[in-house]
């Protein structure tokens, strides 16, 4: 068979903020880059973030520094964190903030017209560069500007779904366009994964229907190592109301701006969970609060709790938060002017992904790079709200400019195997062959099921396993998938790999947190309900061996002296 | 509740029909809700651009009950469900398959337009400065001006038009405090922002309530105005070489 291809010294698969900033970065170089979106450009999941982008640049609290940045981030991630990783992110966070200017981004101002940043949990000072509720929005239209005028191409709707190598090196990948189902291979010398988290193997998720992992899951299947996969994010305040919105994200910046949480009981419940910081405590600790005071019977009518902003004056409201006030007004019929929303924890963010090299985002397998929410480190065991925007544009940076110089110094494109070829291609097509009645919509539905029920905020030992088994169940069954009608758009065969992704990942995380027995961050452990000391110090593993999962532990990187002295003075 | 029937468009270039599906409905439901129900329960293979579900993305575009707008906003208790709800495809531009159409011409628009150029000695930028051009800079590009207008829509001139997505775009430049560029050739001959005549149907179906119209293509009528059509300013050019 021949396949439509093309060549290219860097492919980008992924085009939110972190894929974008790296093909910027690539294409500087004056190299041939290729992004590979799997939506339309500038609809990636970037497009949703809302609250802000932290970078210390001290523009309202002049005290801060990226010394503090980086404590509060270590201290959020329960010092699992790659150190180096937060190092370097609180160091540059603030450069790639005021580079997006240069670049016609425009952000909310202070009255003396420097940048304004406001308040998020965990963050110290007011840290949060922003515009409004749609700072996620401003960033990706900056990056989307600048980068179809940077020379690179751009391949939209277009799913990758194996990568390939030549003897240990990245040598290219196959995906398939969405429009009319054929196949499209790439032949390259590096790639750089930059596609986001999986949240839609849950069924309560702030996902957008991208979010399947499917980086995760190429870098395993190309036999990289994956960190952190039990760190799942359960970001505190999802809409839970009507059904169809469950899950919606409502922004920290809710809070940022002076949102309280009340029970039914009309207790600022916070008082009991972490008094000091209240309302701004770190997302993992917010989320397990929330899921308490709903399980302990004090929650919302539709099994939430109220956060109210409607003590602020109704112009500030709509002023600081106006997709908030539309999203509530026209999704719910709620007024957020005038009366408390409801909401509950929903599947927000994976702190776990490829490992890579803090400097320049290489995996363990050469010309493989990653950047963004695909990537593990940064967050450790906790991400804080806002640290995400900017670990897109930093290490995005970081990874394009990592893969520019390993394919340069790259004499020869490696060769695609065309038996490895005809493989994946073969497998791609396999569910129009088989007959049956396997759906792949069902079993999506089962997974999540499971997902949220057994691999949720809170675990245990028989869960996670019960969760396993179902998962192996479920991976049995997505291999007799049959899909009916032509390869031309046809949503129920995407999913089928999707579905492979998307299973890859919860196996992934159930197994890993099955390794962790502690409770540390966002991974609560009801039979080890407490931090323990061993695990401190060990990042749980997951890497294909022989075909099986395999998990194992490693040290977490040791710390220099003067960073370790740094947090011993920030207690 | 009782199931309220969607008549769905399925098809492709080729041609296609309306197909009846009866779906059963929940409190606060949206269009797109019941599209999904079909997706996963009676029709896997219905196409359907969606991302975010929350009016963020612009993805989801069609025409309900005959009318540009986001399935993930059209909820359905605004709608009449004791008769079908139509869901039809945007016209405006070529059907790829069911509710999916190829946008492909607005990405090809956009990378003509002159990109954003800063100032060599940029001033201090204020919060009145970021307002007025926040207005332009939310569009989610959802397409539903480009899909409403009539110089798109019935008159197909898509060659000599770019649309009111890409006046909001140009108006986001044009009134940036720190863009130095001179688009006004652009916008009269490349853009054609001559062929609008000000029916305001961008505006109307607008689901982040840009006024499109109002505060984007009339002044930048004037400015294309001022510097082709003002005598004045024509004989200053003409004297002293100034633009």
């Amino acid at each position: 068979m021949s396949y439509e291809t093309h060549e290219h010294d860097v492919l980008i698969i992924g085009a939110g903020g972190a894929g974008l900033r790296a093909a910027v970065e690539a294409a500087s170089n004056n190299l041939s880059v290729g992004v590979v979106s799997k939506s339309l450009l500038g609809k990636a999941h970037t497009v949703m973030a809302e609250g802000g982008i932290a970078a210390a640049m001290a523009n309202v609290d002049p005290k801060d520094s990226w010394q503090t940045h980086f404590c509060d981030t270590m201290k959020g991630g329960k010092f699992l964190n790659n150190w180096r990783m937060a190092q370097l992110h609180a160091q540059e966070a603030p450069d790639r903030i005021r580079e997006l200017e240069d670049w016609g981004a425009l952000f909310d101002r202070t009255p003396d017209g420097e940048i304004l940043q406001r308040a998020f949990g965990g963050h110290t000072y007011k840290r949060l560069c922003h515009v409004g509720d749609r700072t996620g929005l401003e960033m990706i239209r900056t990056l989307q500007d600048k980068g179809v005028h940077s020379g690179i191409d751009v391949y939209m709707e277009l799913t990758i779904f194996r990568l390939f190598k030549d003897g240990g090196k990245i040598a290219g990948a196959i995906g398939y366009w969405r429009k009319n189902g054929e196949f499209v291979v790439f032949k390259v010398k590096a790639i750089v994964l930059a596609t986001g988290g999986g949240g839609k193997a849950y069924q309560i998720t702030s996902n957008s229907w991208e979010c399947t992992g499917d980086g995760h899951s190429l870098a395993y299947e190309a036999g990289a190592e994956l960190i952190d996969m039990e760190f799942f994010q359960f970001h505190p305040t999802g809409m839970v109301w009507p059904p169809g919105v469950r899950g919606l994200l409502v922004t920290e910046g809710v809070r940022g701006e002076g949102g309280l949480l009340r029970n039914n009981k009309n207790e600022r419940f916070m008082q009991r969970y972490d008094p000091q910081r209240m309302e701004l405590s770190t997302r993992d600790m917010v989320s397990r609060s929330i899921y308490t005071e709903v399980k302990e019977g004090r929650g919302s009518p539709h099994g939430g709790v109220f956060l109210d902003i409607s003590h602020l004056p109704a112009e500030r409201v709509k002023k600081k938060l106006p997709s908030m006030y539309h999203q509530f007004k026209d999704l719910a019929d709620v007024d957020i002017t005038k009366e408390p929303m409801e909401v509950g924890p929903t599947a927000h963010y994976m702190m776990g992904g490829v490992r890579v090299d803090a400097d320049t985002g290489a995996s363990t397998i050469s010309g493989l790079f990653a950047c963004g929410e695909v990537s593990g480190g940064m967050h450790g065991a906790n991400r804080l709200g806002g640290n995400s925007l900017s670990d897109l544009v930093v290490f995005g940076r970081r990874a394009g400019a990592g893969a520019a110089e390993y394919a340069r110094k790259l004499a020869f494109f490696p060769t695609v195997d065309k038996n490895e070829l005809e493989k994946a291609a073969k497998d791609m097509e396999a569910p129009f062959q088989r007959s049956g009645d396997e759906d792949p919509y069902q079993i999506h539905r089962e997974l999540q099921e499971s997902m949220q029920g057994l691999v949720g905020i809170f675990r245990t030992e028989g869960d996670l396993k019960k969760g396993i088994s179902k998962i192996e169940e479920l991976k049995q069954r997505a291999a007799k998938v049959a899909i009916k009608g032509k390869r031309e758009y046809n949503p129920g065969w995407h999913l089928v790999g999707d579905l492979k992704s998307m299973l890859t990942v919860s196996e992934a995380v159930a197994k890993a947190a099955l390794a962790r027995k502690e409770s540390r961050g966002a991974h609560s452990r009801l039979d080890y309900p407490n931090l323990d000391e061993k695990f401190g110090k060990l990042n749980v593993v997951v890497s294909q061996k022989n075909g099986e999962m395999n998990i194992s532990t490693s040290p977490v990187p040791e710390m220099p002296e003067e960073l370790k002295n740094l947090l011993a003075e920030n207690k | 509740m009782p199931d309220v029937t969607f008549k769905v468009y399925r098809g492709d270039a080729k041609g296609g029909k309306a197909v009846e599906y009866a779906v059963p409905i929940s409190p606060g439901m949206v269009v797109l809700d019941a599209i999904h129900y079909i997706q996963g329960y009676l029709s896997p293979d219905l196409a359907v651009r969606w991302n975010c579900k929350a009016a963020k993305c612009g993805s989801c575009s069609a025409e309900v009950n005959g009318k540009p707008a986001l399935m993930c906003k059209s909820r359905l208790d605004s709608l009449p469900i004791d008769k079908p709800i139509t869901v039809y495809p945007m016209k405006t531009f070529p059907l790829i398959k069911d509710l999916v159409c190829d946008v492909s011409w607005n990405f090809e628009v956009n990378k003509k337009i002159p990109p954003y150029q800063p100032i060599e000695k940029k001033p201090k930028i204020f919060q009145d400065d970021v307002d007025r051009v926040q207005e332009f800079r939310k569009c989610i590009e959802c397409f539903l001006c480009q899909d409403v207008c009539h110089v798109l829509r019935e008159h197909e001139k898509k060659a000599e038009f770019v649309g009111p997505r890409f006046f909001v775009r140009l108006a986001g430049l044009e009134m940036h405090p720190n863009d130095g560029a001179d688009r006004s050739e652009f916008m009269k001959n490349t853009a054609g922002i001559g062929w609008c005549n000000i029916t305001k149907c961008c505006t109307e179906v607008c689901p982040e309530e840009i006024h499109i119209t109002d505060n984007a293509i009339i002044p930048l009528k004037e400015r294309v105005a001022d510097r082709f059509f003002d005598p004045v300013r024509w004989f200053f050019r003409k004297l002293f070489g100034t633009k």
